[in-house]
């Protein structure tokens, strides 16, 4: 049943600040990790969904703007997009990005590569965000670009997120989020389920 | 649709369709909704009161109402 008023339903406002503090100092970008790194112990470690269905910030932001504020055209999702290929495929997909993120970051760390002070969008388009870099020699300069390609890897998400809560239902970001799409696939193969 | 007949409109969730978001169990005013070990929602339907609010949420379009006997 729906409660009232938990702290965990504010997490939208969280997620908001995520997005304004990377655009003040890129270093904060590495707290997008928790993202990541929370709902996959969750739900390795007994409590399945329980970050998607309780704490997640975007998935509320979307309800709040969608459902709540009505800005959603509310049309159901194309079948293909829930289709099980496109799920696990785009999970592929974004994981292969966040590899060659990876590499960026290595070839940063070893020096064959100059830092890129750009925070890149959709995998193709270099915005520039020079100013966000306020860390003034504070953190080793992989450090920096690892916070850069992630914050794109995040606002890139929250992007196709916000467009498809536009167009479609406005939680339809969570039908291909790679992240839902991991920790079910998790949770299913824990219980022997057919993924 | 007779008033007996709305009475006994519960929700259904296709567990294939469904990615287990928990879009359906926020919004349900009778908290008949819960997700089975983070792979699919459930509906209780002794408390399913058959409003819909989870059919109109559902991102995934899994849940549709049916009349149960």
């Amino acid at each position: 049943m729906k409660t009232k008023n938990g702290w965990n339903e504010k997490m939208w406002i969280v997620s908001l600040l995520y997005f304004f503090l990377g655009f003040f100092s890129i270093i904060f970008a590495w707290l997008g990790m928790l993202c990541f790194v929370i709902p996959m112990l969750m739900s390795m470690f007994g409590k399945e969904k329980a970050f998607c269905n309780s704490y997640c910030g975007r998935g509320q932001l979307f309800t709040l703007l969608g459902a709540g504020k009505k800005i959603s055209l509310n049309k159901k999702l194309p079948a293909f997009l829930k289709s099980r290929w496109f799920r696990y495929g785009f999970l592929a997909f974004f994981m292969a990005m966040f590899v060659n993120m990876l590499f960026t970051t290595w070839a940063v760390f070893s020096e064959s590569r100059n830092l890129n002070e750009a925070v890149r969008l959709f995998w193709m388009f270099d915005v520039p965000w020079n100013w966000a870099n306020r860390a003034g020699g504070a953190f080793p300069l992989w450090a920096v670009q690892f916070a850069y390609g992630f914050y794109g890897l995040m606002l890139t998400s929250l992007i196709l997120g916000i467009i498809t809560m536009l167009i479609f239902k406005p939680r339809s970001w969570c039908v291909c989020c790679p992240m839902g799409t991991a920790t079910q696939m998790v949770c299913k193969i824990k219980e022997g389920e057919k993924l | 649709m007779s008033a007996e007949a709305r009475k006994r409109k519960k929700a259904k969730v296709f567990r294939d369709d469904c990615v287990a978001c928990g879009a359906c169990a926020n919004v349900c005013p009778a908290g008949a909704i819960y997700i089975y070990k983070g792979i699919w929602a459930d509906v209780d339907l002794n408390r399913c009161i058959g409003c819909s609010k989870c059919k109109a949420i559902c991102p995934a379009s899994a849940i549709t109402m049916g009349i149960y006997e």
